[in-house]
């Protein structure tokens, strides 16, 4: 190891004339402008903001995999020592959500705390807020919840057969619905069944990967009090700010401009913190008793419940030439989302984007999958949708060298994408360096490559012919699904839907729209009485929406899924 | 059940307060003392975040009974600077890039300030064993480690 | 809620001791239920220091159930479990973890008390009855009997103890395996061979099988390939998350080929 530059060797004569000679960071060392905090031990982690008076959220959380709940009886809970309030279901104003629709991408799907159903281990259907840590811990196990044991399913594939129970009843196929059309997100480029008939060689693979957890050494938590004219403070170790104030907003169906979030200084996160769990529930906690309150995962929640980077499983079909040039490339994958939504939709997104690698190939072909399980629910994770599949797809580019007999290394050079080259997303590929990663990592590793790969470079070979589109790109409705709107996914309901004609059928969500109430601010200090139960007769009223959202216009797809994949227009 | 008042001397200084029953001293350094430099990772001994000493061994103050403590000297991360004089081990740690996230850095520093007050100049696997009780999620013990190294070496020259 | 007692000597810790209580010592398995809320509502503790000394007589070393693993490593005296205590947890844990501790430490954990049943030790009870194999102890483990006040610990003959521990993670990790061995010889022959294993079974347990393969033999390199043979017979090991069972059973011989070849020539 270089002490100097902590590692890396800076390769200056490479693309030297498309820059100018002006790195004045890179290579040299630099002090974070937060060390002295860390150090210090004064860097403001969420929980490092005390309150006197503190309350304590702690969980009642579900033992089964799959089960509906047939009653939730918390008075023996209620009466324990240092109990101020326990929260079910019936206290969220908007119980339902998905993390993704304030980016407008999916249906709610997720309840914040489960009143008729869970479908992993772990769900949390009460959450008891007493005055200290260990008086909470005490309650949950005082709450009795009536469990009905469902049949779960645990395996992508399985999830898919006929017969598996529903993990979500949003989505009843156990697969998220893309573009209000398929039951899966598509790529077509060329045809690659006709191209598979005509290669050299067919080389298939299955590739697949366990769950991962980010396993931050602070776990994830807010505290939440009552400030002053009306709003609430919230501190937490969320990933995106503001993505946790939009959520927090709509799940409270309380302007964002109520709660004032306070950020920034997150113990680790690496993607485990951006599902915006706690911030509801701390500053329910606080509207609800009038007192500041903390809702933080212990080390085993944060293992069991703490959403990971999601299990992966593909499979590769490649035709490939006697001189290793590869003509075709297909995939199946399937996502593990585990119980709901969260990102595994974007995941997908990202990893379609990227298919079929750093290789130009003419055809190419991909079907991928969300797919619901009875897991934990799946979120972000360092390069999560790519990490995967790049997985994958190299180790299959290795079995494909091994199959035509060539140098590993020699096959991607043979195939890597140079500049000017048309991608499978219709793009041309600039900047690329692929070629030249190639080449050092050989060189480093003592691998002997070609001299015509030795010679290779991603500026020149490039464009032209490979620039071209693919005279024909055969096409298909494979996966088609009725019923689910192709406008606002934050929106469901609104005109009936058609009958289903597809598969997965009875496409409408069949948990009922959860009751609207704004939680009543109490006075700072006394810790509210139970609420009286929601009046039985009067119909729910409608859940409170952003105004904004029902009169929007609609925007095409290409454009939504263009601002949430930074693939934007230039 | 009744507190218990605990008396420890934190950092040099006498400092008391009443214990929950149970309480650990994580807690009660953090939530009664108000030091919140050691922190909270697994409240299983696992992670090595919430590290301080008492009577100048390192301990996992997770797992220590508060009431355990009392009339003990504990030292934390807080502690290390000489008012506003950085411990040469925290201007290391900034020069050499020794923490991302932050949060497991206090108890690495008191790790390594008990390990260079026991042996001035420990090997690279010595450093290696006396931080091993403490997690770093963001990958960072090669800096880690290198600034520990960076002040043995201080401290070998006349 | 709990409700901690300490006393300052340790027979009245044992008076105090009854239903629904429960012995707080080091801490590092105590205490994790406690943040856990999952302890019993009494936790009994002592000060008494006599629980901490070490004491040689002749060639029985004894430990009080309050030594920690710190303590063991800066006694000379006790050289032949430094290899053992260093493999003990992380630094932290141990200048907390304690001898009496680590008998009733859970699976995975427990190291110590597998080198301490390799080498015959012998444990003291706080009511002054006289001591009682290890083997009897560990069995009873789930429902004590008492408070341990100290081991005995015999010292091994030179070259007769080894010590291996196996963990995904080093130089801190916890147990796939550990495996000590005690094989005193009389004329070049092993006479008395004790093999302990840890994480292979709900505790500590002898490797009786190993024990029978060894015993009378030389220990050359056909006696060991016998016992890496025959090494996880007789053994449950459980799965966790560290290993399954069928691979603790897959790897035993190897290790235990390992430990065997790293004490010939000694």
């Amino acid at each position: 190891m270089n002490a100097v530059t902590g590692g890396f060797e800076l390769r200056k004569e490479l693309f030297a004339d498309e820059r100018e000679e002006n790195l004045n960071e890179i290579g040299k060392r630099t002090r974070r402008q937060d060390i002295e905090g860390h150090v210090t031990g004064r860097s403001p982690f969420y929980d490092d903001h005390l309150f006197d008076g503190l309350l304590h959220m702690r969980y009642v959380r579900s033992p089964h995999h799959h089960a509906r709940i047939r009653r939730i009886d918390t008075s023996q809970a209620e009466r324990m020592p240092g109990v101020v309030r326990i929260l079910t279901g019936k206290d969220v104003p908007q119980n339902l959500n998905t993390l993704l629709s304030l980016l407008d991408f999916g249906l709610d799907d997720e309840p914040v705390l489960s009143d008729t159903k869970v479908a992993y281990r772990g769900e949390p259907v009460a959450a008891v807020i007493a005055q200290t840590e260990a008086q909470a811990r005490a309650a949950v196990k005082a709450v009795r919840v009536d469990w009905e044991p469902l049949a779960h399913v645990l395996d992508v594939e399985e999830a898919l057969a006929p017969g598996a129970p529903t993990v979500c009843e949003t989505y009843p196929g156990n697969l998220f619905v893309y573009h209000g059309k398929y039951n899966h997100q598509k790529l077509r480029y060329g045809d690659v069944e006709a191209a598979l008939a005509s290669a050299d060689h067919v080389v298939e693979g299955r590739y697949q990967m366990s769950p991962i957890e980010q396993a931050p050494i602070e776990t994830c938590g807010a505290i939440a009090a009552p400030e002053q004219n009306g709003r609430w403070v919230c501190y937490t170790s969320t990933q995106a700010l503001f993505f946790s104030l939009g959520t927090a907003a709509k799940v409270l169906a309380t302007p964002s401009s109520r709660l004032h979030f306070v950020g920034g200084t997150v113990g680790g996160g690496f993607g485990g913190k951006v599902d915006s769990i706690h911030e509801p529930l701390a500053i329910l906690g606080a509207m609800l008793t009038g007192r500041p309150c903390k809702s933080m995962w212990d080390r085993e929640e944060e293992m069991q419940v703490g959403a990971p980077r999601g299990a992966e499983r593909w499979y590769l079909t490649d035709g490939v030439m006697d001189d290793g040039r590869i003509v075709a490339r297909k995939f199946t994958g399937y996502f593990d989302a585990g119980a709901y939504t969260r990102l595994s939709s974007y995941a997908i997104i990202k990893a379609v984007g990227h298919l079929p690698g750093p290789y130009t190939i003419p055809n190419v072909h991909a079907d991928v999958h969300c797919v619901y399980t009875n897991r934990t629910p799946a979120t972000a994770m360092r390069g999560f949708g790519i990490t995967g599949v790049d997985f994958a797809i190299e180790a299959h580019m290795d079995k494909v060298a091994e199959t035509v007999r060539m140098n590993p290394v020699d096959l991607r050079i043979l195939n890597a994408y140079r500049d000017g080259d048309m991608k499978a997303h219709r793009r041309l590929a600039k900047n690329c360096a692929f070629i030249e990663c190639c080449q050092v990592v050989a060189e480093k590793a003592g691998v002997t490559i070609k001299p015509e790969s030795r010679a290779a470079s991603s500026l020149t070979g490039g464009g032209g012919e490979r620039a071209r589109l693919p005279a024909r790109t055969a096409t298909d409705e494979h996966g088609r699904v009725e019923g689910f709107s192709s406008g606002s996914y934050a929106q469901k309901g609104g005109a009936p839907a058609p009958a289903p004609a597809g598969v997965p059928t009875a496409p409408q969500p069949a948990r009922p729209p959860s009751r609207s109430s704004q939680p009543a601010p109490v006075s700072q200090g006394t810790p509210a009485p139970p609420r009286e139960p929601a009046q039985s007769g009067a119909p729910p009223p409608a859940p409170e929406r952003p105004a904004a959202s029902k009169d929007r216009p609609r925007r095409s797809g290409a454009m939504r899924f263009s601002s949430i994949s930074g693939f934007r227009r230039r | 059940m009744a507190k218990k008042p605990v008396t420890v001397t934190l950092n040099g200084t006498e400092r008391a307060g009443f214990a929950e029953p149970g309480q650990n001293l994580l807690d009660f350094l953090r939530r009664g003392l108000g030091d919140l430099s050691p922190k909270y990772g697994c409240g299983q001994g696992t992670c090595g975040a919430c590290t301080v000493t008492i009577d100048g061994q390192t301990h996992l103050s997770c797992l220590v009974l508060a009431e355990a403590a009392d009339g003990r000297a504990v030292g934390t991360a807080a502690g290390l600077a000489d008012g506003a004089r950085l411990d040469p081990l925290q201007d290391a740690f900034m020069e050499n890039f020794a923490a991302q996230c932050g949060y497991c850095t206090p108890g690495m520093l008191v790790s390594a300030r008990a390990l260079l007050d026991r042996n001035p100049r420990p090997t690279r696997a010595e450093i290696v064993e006396a931080i091993s009780g403490n997690l770093c999620r963001c990958t960072g013990y090669e800096p880690i480690i290198a600034a520990i190294e960076a002040v043995a070496e201080e401290r070998t020259r006349p | 809620m709990i409700e901690v007692e300490t006393f300052p000597t340790l027979a009245e810790a044992a008076r105090a001791m009854g239903a629904g209580a429960a012995y707080l010592g080091g801490g590092t398995v105590m205490m994790r239920a406690v943040n856990a809320g999952d302890a019993p509502a009494r936790l009994v503790r002592t000060t008494d220091p006599a629980l901490t000394q070490i004491r040689a007589m002749g060639d029985t070393l004894t430990l009080g159930a309050g030594v920690t693993m710190a303590q063991i490593l800066a006694e000379r005296d006790l050289d032949f479990l430094h290899d053992v205590a260093r493999q003990i947890g992380g630094p932290q844990v141990r200048n907390m973890g304690t001898v009496g501790g680590n008998i009733f430490a859970p699976h995975p954990y427990g190291d110590f008390a597998v080198a301490l049943l390799a080498l015959g030790a012998r444990v003291a009870m706080a009511d002054g009855s006289s001591a009682r194999p290890i083997e009897d102890v560990l069995r009873e483990r789930d429902r004590p009997s008492g408070l341990i006040a100290s081991v005995e610990v015999p010292r091994p003959r030179p070259g007769a103890f080894a010590f291996r521990k196996v963990s995904r993670v080093r130089p801190k990790g916890a147990s796939i395996m550990s495996i000590a061995a005690n094989l005193p010889r009389e004329g070049g022959r092993v006479r008395g061979a004790r093999l302990a294993w840890g994480a292979m079974g709900p505790r500590p347990l002898r490797g009786a099988a190993v024990e029978r393969v060894l015993e009378g033999q030389s220990v050359d390199h056909g006696d060991i390939d016998r016992a890496a043979q025959i090494a996880a017979k007789g053994l449950e090991p459980p799965t966790d998350p560290l290993a399954s069972s069928w691979y603790r059973t897959a790897v035993a011989g190897v290790h235990l080929k390992r430990l065997l070849q790293s004490m010939e020539g000694r």
